[in-house]
């Protein structure tokens, strides 16, 4: 398509429609030529990985895929019928008719960042459920940058066919000597008729790490897609607005839950397009500023009769210095249509705090203890090994106040 | 006997108006003590101000504990003193559950197996009071306290909207609160009781009665008769 890639040239120079402008030029273009990860138990990276929920002993998964920089470097599915997982750009050469859902959910010309994947031609994996299979342990993936000073670029594909599910974990991270580099991950998510896709993304970076994830998710007629994401660590900035297309009777969560760090820049959320008749979804925001930048953003669009949505962002602010903004907003085309939001910024209630000091606990104790389930009880329906290292971390990160 | 609570000349404010206009109280070791008053007559006020929560802020006068000054201590601090008290409104909690708390506070561990003794066995999962009914609210702050094991405890309205039939399971616990069921009948925790009916008392007795009017204590008496007066002929005015 010569006219798609002239205009896609032209998106370099377009700033991202949030978040800080990153000048794309400061940094090297990963490389395509990864190291290559035979097992993930004796791995270099293998706490890396661990730390962003994609476990070594791959028992209790169905899978595991690993980029280092721009390269794949494991992939090892566990033969089960009906599961596809390799490189897209294998798959591009085993599947014909793939070529028409690359960047068919996102726009390349989006912003720079989508048409730097797309002119780089961004490899990343792609995982594949086939019509009616349902795939019981989690698929797994991780993303991690190891080069200082380059850019990566993934661009990866999941299909989930009609009647299908899948559970996917992906962990994104960078080494200690990658610090100062850029994350851009493209996913394009394509989610058939009654089908179920639950994709948990946890993030862990350097505090001089800059990270744009541009995420579109098609979801089919009665289908389900709980869109989940973490982040517990310092990062300088992280931007992304993950988008759904509901299709009518499909439903959609999206999960967040956030810490800024000092010194942390995050503008973070979920938009959800209520396409179908009846289509439902909700977003659900918990975010704790110890002294970071966060930016909670919902966005609700009913286009469709008997479309119900409801969007939520909390935020505690436990330290000073930094700042809290939370943006929902609903659009509605049509009349018949349900949409609420709450959103609620602001530091813990005193008398919640006294309260459980009033039981003998201190008061640090009583602010850990209503961060921590203020930050774990958030997400429905995680999968438990996440949920165990979401408590695990929130255990580890010093929240009294 | 000892003075377990001595309040002297206490004044407080709460939300920029004084509510507690120089209150005097005491409670002796192992006694049980009766605060009534009309609705808005500051009861719950000094309560929590004895138990030290910050909306309560104390102008002049002194709260004794023990013989030490606790008068600006932290909530924690008094707690830890041995002081435990079942709110009338407890606030929502948000993520944590009952049980938790119930864990984290407990001097007495196997309460969390007794939670069902309370008619609680679910409810340990639960965010602390979201959605809890009066009688469920009642009887969790109860279990909370089993936990906690305090000397000397504040109950606001134990017994106040809770139905016929549970009113037997909290006039019960808060009986093995106050005397230990293991050492036969004889008192070992203080408190102090507000109630409007008297009902509690069929459970617990009481042996020295308050009246509470307008921020003041206005008559002090037997209980009994307090009550019997007060069913009567009212608060007076
Ligand atoms: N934080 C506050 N801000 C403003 N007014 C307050 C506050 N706390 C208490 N008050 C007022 O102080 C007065 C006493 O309240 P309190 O709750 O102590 O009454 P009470 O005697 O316990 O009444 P009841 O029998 O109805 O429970 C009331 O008029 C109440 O509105
Ligand atoms: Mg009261």
């Amino acid at each position: 398509m010569p006219g798609r890639d002239s205009s896609v040239k032209e998106a370099l120079n377009k700033k991202g429609a949030y978040g800080k402008d990153i000048d794309l030029e400061r940094y090297e273009e990963g490389s395509k030529d990864a190291d290559q990860v035979a097992d993930l138990e004796s791995s270099e990276y293998r706490r890396y990985m661990e730390n962003v929920g994609v476990v070594a002993d791959e028992m209790a998964r169905s899978g595991s895929l690993m980029f280092i920089d721009n390269g794949m470097s494991h992939c090892s599915p566990r033969i089960q019928e009906g599961l596809e997982v390799m490189s897209v750009s294998e798959a591009l050469r085993k599947h014909d008719g793939l070529k028409d859902f690359m960047w068919n959910a996102m726009d390349p010309a989006k912003d720079k960042y989508t048409a730097k994947t797309y002119l780089e031609d961004g490899d990343g994996f792609f995982v594949r459920v086939k019509s009616g299979y349902h795939i019981k342990s989690p698929m797994q993936s991780c993303m991690l940058l190891k080069t200082n000073r380059t850019v990566q670029n993934v661009h990866n594909i999941i299909i989930v066919e009609d009647g299908a599910s899948l559970e996917m974990i992906t962990g994104c991270t960078s080494t200690r000597h990658a610090n100062d580099s850029l994350h851009v991950g493209v996913t394009e998510m394509y989610i058939g008729d009654n089908a179920n896709l639950t994709y948990s993304m946890v993030h862990s970076w350097g505090d001089k790490t800059n990270v744009r994830p541009r995420t579109k998710t098609v979801v089919g007629r009665n289908s389900n897609y709980v869109n989940n994401y973490i982040l517990l660590n310092p990062v300088e900035s992280i931007q992304s607005f993950p988008a759904a297309d509901l299709a009518e009777g499909a439903s959609t969560t999206y999960n967040t839950v956030c810490l800024a760090h000092a010194g942390s820049d995050i503008d973070t959320g979920g938009m959800v397009s209520l396409n179908g008749p009846g289509s439902r979804a909700e977003i659900m925001s918990r975010s704790i500023s110890m002294g970071g930048k966060m930016c909670a953003r919902g966005r609700l669009v009913g286009n469709s009769p008997g479309a119900k949505a409801h969007l939520e962002c909390r935020s505690i602010i436990l330290k000073d210095g930094g700042s809290t903004l939370a943006i929902p907003e609903l659009e509605a085309h049509v009349a018949d249509v349900e949409m609420t939001h709450e959103a609620a910024v602001g530091k813990i209630a005193r008398d919640q705090i006294e309260y459980i000091m009033s039981r003998g606990l201190d008061e640090d104790q009583a602010v850990s203890m209503i961060v921590k389930g203020f930050l774990s009880g958030s997400i429905n329906g995680l999968p438990e090994s996440l949920q165990k290292d979401l408590d695990a971390a929130i255990e580890q990160a010093n929240l009294g106040s | 006997m000892t003075e377990m609570l001595r309040i002297a000349d206490l004044r407080a404010e709460a939300g920029g108006r004084e509510i507690l206009k120089g209150v005097n109280l005491t409670v002796e070791e192992g006694e049980t003590c009766v605060l009534f008053g009309p609705n808005g007559s500051g009861k719950s006020t000094l309560l929590s101000t004895i138990m030290g929560y910050s909306t309560c802020k104390v102008t002049e006068g002194q709260i004794l504990f023990k013989g030490q000054d606790i008068t600006g201590m932290s909530v924690d601090e008094r707690a830890r003193l041995g002081i435990g008290m079942m709110m009338q409104r407890p606030p929502n909690i948000f993520g944590v559950k009952l049980g938790d708390l119930v864990k984290a506070s407990a001097k007495n561990r196997e309460v969390i197996g007794q939670a069902a003794n309370f008619k609680l066995g679910e409810f340990l999962d639960r965010d602390i009071n979201v959605g809890f009914s009066g009688g469920e609210i009642k009887r969790s702050e109860l279990l909370q306290l089993t936990a906690q094991k305090p000397e000397f405890i504040l109950l606001d309205e134990p017994e106040s909207g809770v139905d016929l039939e549970s009113i037997d399971l909290i006039g019960n616990k808060v009986r093995d609160l106050l005397f230990d069921p293991a050492s036969g009948s004889e008192r070992h925790v203080s408190s102090l009781v507000i109630t409007h009916t008297g009902q509690i008392l069929d459970y617990i007795g009481a042996d020295r009665g308050y009246v509470m009017k307008e921020g003041v204590i206005q008559r002090t008496g037997n209980p009994a008769d307090l009550l019997r007066n007060i069913k009567q002929n009212g608060y007076g005015e």
